[in-house]
């Protein structure tokens, strides 16, 4: 039953003839791989998200840009299980309720997010801070008794390579400069290997190369996983989004390339103020 | 032997290790073997004295697992401590026999006292040593787990988790003041004769108790010191430093703070069974948050996060306390005050802080 199963989702031809649901596996026959629907979010009474609709394709690189105050960092919030909306509902493929989730269930379901605010521990060594995020059982008793496998530790190598941090493996992530933090912290979401990233401002106190670099690693990844991309930099959102989100009041404004999005009129009016 | 080579690799370790070896070994030989009047000798007095230090030292680093590593400022960790003592002081009640002012060979003084009949259901079986070692550890886990079950899941941290450890202790407090409970009220147990068929009063037994409790003491650091370096002690640093965040990675942090915390309540309840056989005493008193405000003095005192801070603190603070009630009784309370306000402000990283501070000066 469970090759038969694990078949009907590998293979698009044989789905269409049954609507199983296979506990624990992502449903993506749809294409989107995220669903928000009709989802408002009020903190005393202001509306951080008002009937908020957004579908994420499986594999998509999504970039969604905004004024402050949008809502960008509520919907993330509301996707990965720490504020519950007050209406609405959020499945993560077909069948995956994410409200009825917590935090570290979603994490490890494959929803991973990448803060604002770089947040590494700044206590632990780069490397340390990367075993932490390593996908694996993470029951404390399992993890008490926690050994690295050498494929293990080949893993956590390939990832400092790609952030540029092998040289610093054993320094102490809290002597890092800010876009280094965001390096280890985007090296941390790929520890976990996730399904869907959630990365928001990445770029925030990159040098110029640094951006080039993030541009390059973040358009790597669409395809294998789906990203959601919040960044305030316009140059950037241009040089990496096929399909732009514009949030304005905690609902989307509009959507499309970043072409249309810039010469829409409302979105004009909603930047520069009318 | 792994929890060794991992001790040796650090030097400081090292150094603790070996002194607290020469401790546990010294100071018994020397009270048994050399004459009363040799100036290597330990009296009587001494040895429990310093006895009573070490199982002070091991309390302190397990609050120091928790608050240090962990971040939780549990303000009850005496409970668990005076729960540990209880178990031990019930055996050893159970010991005393016959021999009891009432001679009731069943019933200890204060139940005869009360005129109860039987003895209640949670008295039996502590008779044996073995089970009573046993409650020793469970029953503070026992109230680690339900508690930190409750406080932890519903996401309880910071002050309000302390104020309620705090009522913890007092609301125990309290239930032990009665005589009902049946544990001996306010007057506690006490009167012991025997521990395993030896005089609990005697040279030898005071010496191996002392022995005992820098055993304890010495296994302890080296499994903390072994649990701290493990993924799950980085875990609990985390948590420490970013607790929201460590959920995102995955990981159940009220498990691991459970983890932690029961593991500590676990630790303080062998201290303070090592604890009762020495002092020969257990009553409610021990359950007062004040007692368990001046283990996080101790604490904060020697340095958190270190472990060994934990044992300096414990044994400087209390050696202090001993020679100031001595001089000046009253003025105790306001110096342990003035000791944790001056920590706080000038020596935020304790005893070990100052330490580490010199060293680096030295070395530059």
């Amino acid at each position: 039953m469970n090759s038969f199963a694990e078949n009907l989702f590998d293979e698009d031809d044989k789905v269409k003839a049954s609507n199983v649901v296979v506990e624990g596996k992502v449903d993506i026959r749809h294409g989107p791989i995220l669903y928000m629907e009709d989802v408002s979010v009020s903190f005393d009474g202001f509306k951080a998200l008002n009937k908020l609709s957004l579908f994420i394709d499986a594999g998509e690189l999504r970039c969604m840009i905004g004024p402050n105050g949008a809502g960008k960092t509520t919907m993330m919030d509301v996707i990965t299980g720490k504020t519950k909306p007050d209406t609405g509902s959020v499945f993560f493929g077909q069948t995956i309720d994410l409200l009825e989730m917590d935090e570290p269930a979603i994490a490890q379901a494959g929803i991973c997010r990448k803060f604002q605010k770089p947040s590494v521990f700044d206590a632990l060594s780069v490397f340390e801070n990367l075993e932490l995020a390593l996908k694996t059982n993470k029951g404390a008793w399992k993890t008490l008794f926690f050994r690295l496998t050498g494929e293990q530790r080949d893993r956590i190598g390939e990832v400092m390579e790609t952030v540029g941090l092998t040289a610093l493996a054993h320094s102490r992530a809290g002597i890092l400069s800010h876009g280094q933090k965001q390096w280890l912290e985007i090296g941390m979401l790929l520890m976990q290997e996730p399904k869907v990233m959630l990365v928001d401002e990445p770029i925030a106190g990159m040098t110029h190369q640094e951006i080039e670099r993030t541009a390059e690693l973040l358009l790597s990844l669409q395809g294998e996983r789906s990203l959601v991309v919040v960044e305030h930099d316009m140059e950037f959102v241009r040089s990496i989004a096929r399909k732009v989100t514009v949030l304005h009041e905690g609902s989307v404004l509009t959507e499309g390339t970043m072409d249309e999005v810039q010469n829409d009129p409302r979105v004009i009016q909603v930047y520069l103020g009318g | 032997m792994k929890l060794l080579t991992l001790a040796t690799q650090d030097k400081t370790c090292a150094t603790v290790l070996m002194v607290l070896a020469a401790v546990t070994f010294i100071i018994p030989l020397c009270n048994l073997l050399t004459p009363a009047d040799s100036p290597l000798h330990f009296s009587a007095y001494t040895v429990s004295l310093v006895g009573k230090y070490l199982t002070f030292a091991l309390l302190g680093m397990s609050l120091d697992l928790v608050w240090g590593y962990c971040g939780i400022l549990a303000l009850g960790h005496g409970a668990f401590f005076a729960l540990g003592g209880y178990a031990m002081g019930m055996y050893l009640m159970r010991q005393i026999g016959t021999r009891g002012v009432y001679g009731d060979p069943l019933l200890p003084d204060f139940m005869v006292f009360l005129n109860w009949k039987e003895l209640p259901w949670y008295w039996f079986g502590f008779d044996n040593f073995g089970f009573a070692m046993l409650m020793v550890v469970l029953a503070p886990g026992a109230l680690a787990f339900v508690f930190g079950w409750l406080a932890f899941r519903s996401r309880v941290t910071g002050v309000y988790l302390s104020i309620i450890t705090q009522a913890l202790t007092y609301a125990l407090l309290l239930a032990f003041f009665r005589n009902e409970m049946g544990f001996g009220g306010n007057n506690g147990l006490t009167d012991f004769k025997d521990i395993l068929g030896f005089n609990i009063q005697s040279e030898n037994v005071r010496s191996v108790l002392f022995f005992l409790s820098g055993l304890a003491l010495i296994i302890a650091f080296l499994l903390c010191r072994w649990i701290t370096n493990t993924k799950l002690g980085r875990v609990v640093t985390a948590i420490r430093d970013q607790e929201s965040r460590v959920r995102f990675l995955g990981y159940r942090v009220e498990m691991f703070k459970l983890w932690i915390f029961v593991f500590a309540a676990m630790l303080a309840g062998v201290a303070g069974a090592l604890y009762v056989p020495q002092v020969g005493i257990i009553n409610p008193s021990e359950f007062t948050p004040l007692n368990s405000l001046e283990i996080v003095v101790w604490v904060a005192m020697g340095g958190r996060g270190t472990l060994y801070g934990a044992i300096i603190g414990a044994v400087v603070v209390n050696f202090s306390k001993t020679v100031l009630t001595g001089l000046m009784p009253d003025a105790w309370l306001f110096i342990l005050g003035g000791l944790f306000v001056v920590i706080t402000v000038l020596l935020p990283d304790g005893i070990v802080g100052l330490m580490r501070r010199n060293i680096r000066s030295k070395q530059a």
